[in-house]
């Protein structure tokens, strides 16, 4: 059933085949624009707009005239580099994780579990909550005197505990980080993951059974690279929220872990100079543009590769 | 729901079972904890969430930690905000978002690839750092420190999803009883208002839930578009600095809350949300 739908839902939304009301030809072609036109202008206001605006913005001085200063601000700022480094490291250490974590709870719930459903449920919690609720839920864990610490100390494992939150140790303040956003958002990969597995034939796994794969060799030359479309929209997802990452870093950290989109917020509110705050703007939208096209092209999904043979 | 179909191996050979059980509650406690243990919190009388070492059991529940977070100044105030740019985001996104999942559902027509296209290019885009930008333009609208500015971003974040999610709603619903409708002598809108909305009612509420949460989550925007008006998560943040921790796991829990709620209405439209994806 849900693969049927999927299936006739995939091919329609492809353009596969004619929709079949347009066919008849019952309704006027003006219709689908006239439904489509107030998104469209919606996000020309809201979406390709403010995008010019942040160029305008990063690239002119206090005074409107045209200048490097907000950018090279940016660039100058002590802060900076750190910033830079710190949120592509972030990425680079939190997305392979999740997904490997991700790949696994999918396949484990595909695997006939019985309450498989209630573990779905379970663990899609954390796609409705938020990396500032994600932040201060791990604070109460981690914090000095949190759970994990009056744990160590009831077992008596430590005197007074580890202050994993202190900026003396910038990796274990990393680490909490990453605990949460572990936490909050392998959920989404979770389910993008599962409905790709749910779209492939069992035959195919079956011919590579029949043929002596063993379950690794399946996995590896059968499974993985039919998830390739789910992985890619997975994983641009995730890489985009990851440049963004912001309140989960405030909450734990405060400002001893900077990343890019606390810099651009601290350059508004505290420093009141929306022009580099633009341009930490733009840097973000920039890199999440880069990465977005690199997953394009590695993750290239071949059609014939699919069977589709179009 | 979803059948989920098992791998012919697991079927003919199982596997030893009692080990993917233990996996799949050790991935649960995971999952489970970290919620218990801010319910712990916000549940706890102050005198003994600021001892030390923390009980990990509720020794006392009492709701003067809330109570006391609630009262704070603002807090209220923000809680009814978030309230109002939720609504507002869910009424502007299906509003405008519902027609063109429709569209695209339904209809062949020229430069369909090219709205795929946009609709899935915001889709890879932060569009909450847009915020920055945008402030400038609310200021000259005298939007600026508004709820409706708020929602305003936030149907930009959601309007991309609304309009996927709709296009899978309809497509799900089938396109005979549209046809039928027709054929007796309904006009195409009577056919869409008697037969699909009906028919597509519980997954457009599933998905206007979702918008809900995704606008009563975001905290970017809203702290940036904001300085007085603050929505629940702006106010949290923003007072993040100088709070006691009592407060802010208080903040946490409420933050929470409507997600455990929200994710076990739309808990069976997940797939149509995420799963099917435009390529």
């Amino acid at each position: 059933m849900q693969g049927e739908v999927a299936q006739r839902e995939r091919s329609a939304l492809l353009g596969d085949t004619a929709a079949p009301l347009a066919r008849r030809g019952r309704r006027i072609p003006i219709i689908p624009y006239a439904l489509l036109a107030p998104t469209v202008l919606f996000l020309l206001v809201f979406f390709a707009w403010p995008m010019i605006q942040a160029l305008v913005l990063a690239f002119q001085g206090a005074d409107g005239a045209w200048s490097l200063a907000a950018v090279e601000r940016m660039t100058g700022d002590l802060r900076f580099g750190d910033a830079v480094k710190t949120t592509l490291i972030f990425a680079a250490v939190v997305i392979p994780l999740q997904t490997v974590l991700a790949i696994g709870m999918a396949l484990l719930l595909m695997s006939n579990l019985r309450g498989a459903g209630f573990f779905l449920y379970l663990w899609a919690i954390p796609l409705g909550i938020s990396d500032l609720a994600s932040g201060v839920v791990w604070l109460s864990i981690f914090t000095d005197r949190g759970y994990i610490n009056s744990l160590l100390v009831g077992l008596g494992l430590s005197d007074a505990g580890y202050p994993f939150l202190s900026y003396e140790n910038p990796l274990s303040l990393f680490l909490c980080a990453a605990i949460a956003e572990l936490w909050r958002a392998t959920s989404i990969v979770m389910v993008i993951v599962l409905s790709g597995l749910q779209v492939i034939p069992k035959d195919y796994g079956e011919a590579a059974e029949v043929f002596g794969a063993t379950a690794w060799q399946r996995f590896r030359h059968v499974t993985l690279p039919m998830l390739r479309p789910s992985l890619q929209v997975a994983l641009i997802l995730r890489t985009i929220l990851a440049f963004q990452v912001f309140a989960v870093v405030i909450a734990l950290a405060g400002r001893q872990l900077p990343v890019l989109a606390e810099e651009a917020y601290h350059f508004y509110y505290d420093i009141r100079s929306p022009n580099v705050a633009a341009a930490y703007a733009l840097l973000i939208m920039a890199l999440s543009l880069v990465f977005t096209a690199i997953y394009l092209r590695v993750l290239r999904v071949r059609d014939a590769e699919l069977g589709r043979g179009r | 729901m979803t059948t989920v179909a098992a791998p012919a191996a697991l079927r003919r050979r199982p596997a030893p079972r009692w080990h993917l059980y233990a996996l799949a509650v050790v991935i649960s406690l995971f999952i489970l904890v970290p919620i218990y243990l801010i319910a712990v919190a916000a549940f706890t009388p102050r005198a003994v969430l600021n001892g030390f070492p923390k009980p990990v059991v509720p020794v006392a529940v009492s709701i003067d930690t809330m109570q006391a977070f609630l009262n704070t100044r603002g807090v209220g105030q923000s809680v009814i905000n978030s309230l109002i740019v939720g609504l507002l985001t869910l009424v502007m996104s299906t509003v405008l978002g519902a027609p063109a999942g429709y569209a695209l559902a339904r209809f062949a027509f020229r430069g369909r690839d090219a709205f795929q296209l946009l609709i899935l290019m915001t889709r890879a885009f932060p569009i909450a750092i847009l915020a920055v930008p945008l402030t400038v333009t609310f200021i000259t609208w005298g939007l600026y420190d508004t709820l409706p500015a708020v929602a305003l971003v936030h149907t930009a974040l959601a309007l991309p999803t609304t309009v996927l999610i709709t296009a899978s709603i309809f497509i799900s619903v089938p396109v005979d009883l549209e046809e039928a409708a027709l054929t007796l002598g309904c006009t195409p809108l009577g056919a869409f208002t008697r037969v699909a909305l009906p028919l597509a009612l519980p997954g457009l509420a599933a998905a206007s839930i979702f918008t809900f949460v995704l606008s009563w989550n975001e905290v970017f925007a809203s702290v940036i578009l904001t300085v007085s008006n603050r929505t629940l998560p702006a106010q949290v943040l923003s007072s993040l600095g100088d709070s006691p921790l009592a407060y802010r796991f208080a903040g946490g829990f409420a933050l929470i809350l409507p997600a455990l709620v929200f994710i076990f209405f739309i808990r069976r439209y997940l797939f149509n949300m995420w799963g099917r994806v435009v390529r």
